[in-house]
């Protein structure tokens, strides 16, 4: 019987697909169910992908305009926006092509669906046609995301008030540009658009942009950010937004209350968060249970309170992170083959794509503050690396913290060029309960920005020798 | 096919080594001629390597055993396929070696002998405190030990160390407290203490000094230091100077260059010089064959060759062997003056010193001369005193004014 399967997963974003391809490596057969049309989810269609090919390519353009006058090339720059947006079509294509091969090649069918759990063992979906179908699943495995969090009063019409997935499609370059959310989407299309000529405004709820982060980390990012141009209004939130003569008109009053103010701008970003995903899936009825903020609820080996239904990835707890879902959709599948699969949330690295980029892994100061923990801190600043100096990408720090008494690393904290490329290391020490000495006694290529890593490793005990 | 793995033959009058340090755990892929496992006997360490292409079937004599020549230590399991990197666990107990070591867990140079990759900040404790990482409890991914573990056990450690007390009762056997450490003697140790209190309690020795002002070696190194080093292709030394002046002398005096055998003397018209060489593992003494044969350049040239080879282990077995006159320089540490101990069955030693620049009285005038003493041990079983202080008075006599040596007078 073709419709029989070990395990049916609901999602083909990187926790389903790596699901499905983990099924295939352990012997389960299984299907992939993506209501979309193209698998990939969030992050390769509308998220992750997209918005670096369009980080990558702004990036250039900004670089080629104000960067290589300093360094002895002469151009002429233009924008080729329809050019820079088939960039990023073509590698999302690719992308999306290449996932659906690695379902094939492990074994998956890929259903193209909305999914619906009919009973605990049944799943059945709704083809673009209309046509049901009816799986027998052993196995459930909800893996169905996240989507954006709407701003009340605000509504989103992808048009000139938008989602991350309307800015990353915008037709042309708006004048003026009003983030709401200061966190690292915010950020990073904020970027995109600033440095392909738009005004940024950040307006964001919070005293602080990108929430989660270390503080220091945050105010250095914050100060780079505005000397490249985006405004930001802290403490501030949207109350509402009218459309006047072609332009929005963004109200927006202090967060604590108070006197309002309004914003003019023309295209508006709504950034503010990403919610679970999990309508239309029927989970009332199969008697999934949902946390407050509409989460599945799972125990640690990603099980729910249903026999035979698991869930992973954005629409259970922990960071809305790709990387996340596909460390749990490796442990879910080895769970569901009977193995041994965990996931250790202290070590899993998150990056914001911006120039420089920001990077952490592990405890930030101020957790650790809270937590009551005795640390020690190594600082390395870029602007003492060799390397950072040759490629003109001196901003930033390297940050490490590290247990007072037992020198385990318990946070690395990056702001600079590659940083997301840099706290890979980090993570590896962190997985493997490294000390601070342990890396500062590893042999780090000259000249790297990893030196940098080295140094700041140096520094928690105090042997720094580059600064 | 089980191709057994045995102690090979390591030369005429050794028969019995220690299992250093096995490379491979069992199950390991092994490739011919690829070093299994290493012996440690008293002069030399050597390499067992794979009598066959497979995999390491069994381990049947464990590390810190003694071991005799044809002994079976393991077995290979010809034409498997073994595992790239086994288990860290492999290697159970099996076979009983020849002598079972007392099992020392506290031992850290034994422990840190275990293939389980040790993460850099534990090596340098286990190094520094000789704790070793073996007996501690890692609480890392599969048991790592980690820095933190090494530091909580260290503190353990000296928690369970009595705080000092001011006089401590001393009444009977001293306990054996956690402020010691047993540690097994390495082969090398253990064969250095044998001879030396063998030559010790068969020889009459006794010691005669003398001084030599070096300045004219010196002169001499410096003028021709290197138009020797570009045609020979070696420094030129002291090393050398030193062969040349005991050869001119032990001509002279072939008393010093004899052994006593039973109720014999031999004689020995030849003159074999061994050098010795600090190494890591302890002293050891290669020797320089019909050193009289040989030009400054080749002593030199094959004294440097030796210590290279001394420091990484390499020496053969042959080259440790016999020798009819020693030299042992323990300026290079900084002794001004020593009395070496005879390297039995010879009859003569010379300890060489550091060169101080020392006041002299030189035609009763004091002057600064860069000076060494001169130590001769001696049997005086076979040696007289006025031909042990004749000795030392030529070497000198062939240092002070080098041209001696080329006069042969």
């Amino acid at each position: 019987m073709p419709d029989q399967f070990d395990v049916v997963i609901i999602g083909g974003g990187p926790g389903g697909y790596n699901a499905a391809i983990r099924a295939g490596q352990l012997g389960l057969t299984s299907a992939c169910i993506d209501k979309r049309g193209t698998f990939g989810g969030t992050c390769l269609n509308v998220g992750c992908i997209p918005s670096k090919a369009l980080l990558y390519t702004s990036e250039l353009y900004d670089k080629a305009r104000v960067e290589f006058p300093k360094l002895g090339i002469k151009t002429t720059t233009e924008l080729d926006l329809p050019g820079m947006m088939a960039h990023k079509t073509k590698v999302v294509g690719e992308l999306t092509r290449g996932v659906e091969f690695l379902l094939k090649k492990n074994k998956s069918e890929a259903i193209v669906g909305e999914a619906r759990i009919a009973a605990p063992g049944k799943v059945e979906v709704k083809g673009k046609d209309g046509s049901v179908r009816t799986l027998d699943a052993k196995n459930i495995v909800i893996a169905t995301g996240s989507d954006v969090a709407p701003l009340p009063g605000v509504v989103i019409d992808e048009g000139m008030i938008v989602s991350s997935t309307g800015a990353l499609a915008l037709k042309s370059v708006p004048r003026r540009l009003l983030v709401v959310g200061g966190g690292y989407i915010g950020l990073e299309l904020g970027s995109v658009w600033r440095r392909l000529g738009s005004e940024v405004t950040v307006v964001e709820f919070l005293d602080r942009i990108t929430p989660g982060l270390d503080n220091e980390i945050a105010k250095q990012f914050q100060r780079i950010l505005s000397r490249q141009g985006i405004k930001f209004q802290l403490s501030t939130k949207v109350v509402g937004v009218d459309k006047k003569g072609g332009a929005l008109v963004v109200i927006v009053e202090p967060a604590a209350g108070g006197t309002r103010q309004t914003l003019e701008a023309d295209v508006m970003l709504v950034a503010i968060g990403r919610i679970p995903y999990t309508a239309g899936l029927g989970l009332d009825k199969a008697g999934v249970a949902l946390d407050k903020r509409g989460r599945v609820i799972t125990d640690a080996h990603f099980k729910t309170n249903v026999p035979g239904i698991w869930a992973l990835g954005d629409c259970r707890e922990g960071p809305m992170l790709a990387h996340k879902a596909e460390d749990e959709a490796v442990a879910c599948i080895e769970n569901i083959a009977g193995r041994a699969g965990h996931v250790n949330y202290d070590a899993i690295p998150a990056v914001v794509y911006t120039a420089p980029e920001v990077a952490s892994v592990g405890k930030t100061e101020e957790e650790l503050k809270a937590a009551g923990i005795v640390y020690k801190i190594g600082k390395f600043l870029f602007t003492a690396n060799p390397r950072a100096k040759t490629i003109a990408a001196t901003d930033g720090f390297v940050k490490m913290l590290a247990d007072a008494k037992t020198d385990r690393v318990l946070g690395v904290h990056i702001l600079g060029a590659e940083a997301g490329n840099l706290i890979a290391e980090a993570t590896l020490a962190i997985e493997f309960g490294a000390s601070s000495e342990d890396i500062a006694r590893t042999s780090h290529a000259h000249p790297t920005l990893s030196e940098a890593v080295r140094q700041a490793a140096m520094g928690v005990e105090g042997w720094t020798t580059q600064m | 096919m089980s191709i057994d793995i045995k102690v090979p033959a390591m030369g005429e009058s050794v028969t019995e080594a220690t299992v250093s340090r096995w490379f491979k755990k069992e199950g390991d892929a092994v490739a011919r001629d690829e070093p299994l496992l290493e012996l440690e006997t008293d002069k030399v360490t050597v390499e067992v390597p794979a009598p066959a292409d497979g995999a390491l079937q069994s381990i049947s004599v464990q590390e810190g055993a003694t071991v005799q020549v044809g002994t079976i230590l393991g077995a290979i399991a010809e034409g498997k396929t073994g595992n790239a990197s086994a288990p860290a666990s492999a290697a159970k107990p099996a076979a009983k070696p020849v002598e079972t070591p007392k099992p020392a867990p506290q031992a850290a140079a034994q422990a840190l002998k275990t293939d389980a990759p040790v993460m850099p900040s534990v090596r340098r404790i286990a190094e520094e405190s000789g704790l070793s990482p073996a007996a501690v409890n890692g609480s890392g991914k599969e048991g790592r030990v980690l820095k933190g573990d090494m530091l909580a056990a260290l503190e353990t450690r000296a928690a369970q160390r009595p705080a000092p007390q001011p006089a401590p009762v001393l009444s009977g056997p001293r306990p054996q407290a956690e402020r010691e450490e047993r540690v097994k003697m390495s082969r090398l140790r253990k064969t250095i203490a044998l001879r030396l209190k063998e030559s010790q309690n068969t020889a009459a020795q006794l010691t005669t000094f003398n001084e030599v002002d070096m300045s004219h070696v010196m002169a001499l190194r410096a003028e021709y230091k290197e138009s020797f080093e570009k045609k020979h292709g070696v420094r030129l030394g002291f090393m050398g100077f030193f062969v040349k002046a005991c050869i001119a002398a032990l001509k002279e005096l072939p008393n010093v260059n004899a052994e006593i055998e039973g109720d014999d003397i031999v004689y020995k018209n030849y003159y074999d010089i061994g050098v010795a060489v600090s190494t890591e593992r302890g002293l050891i003494v290669p020797v320089v064959r019909d050193a009289d044969k040989l030009g400054l350049a080749q002593i030199e040239a094959a004294i440097t060759d030796y210590g290279t080879r001394a420091r990484d282990g390499k020496l053969k077995l042959e080259e440790l062997q016999g020798g009819t006159f020693t030299i042992s320089n323990g300026g290079v540490f900084g002794s001004l003056m020593s009395t070496p101990i005879l390297n039995s069955p010879q009859s003569g030693i010379l300890g060489m010193h550091k060169i101080q620049p020392r006041p002299i009285a030189i035609d009763d005038k004091v002057m600064i001369r860069p000076m060494m003493y001169l130590a001769l041990s001696y049997d005086h079983r076979l040696v007289d005193g006025r031909e042990a202080v004749t000795f030392l008075v030529r070497v000198k006599e062939n240092l002070e004014d080098p041209q001696r040596l080329l006069l042969d007078i």
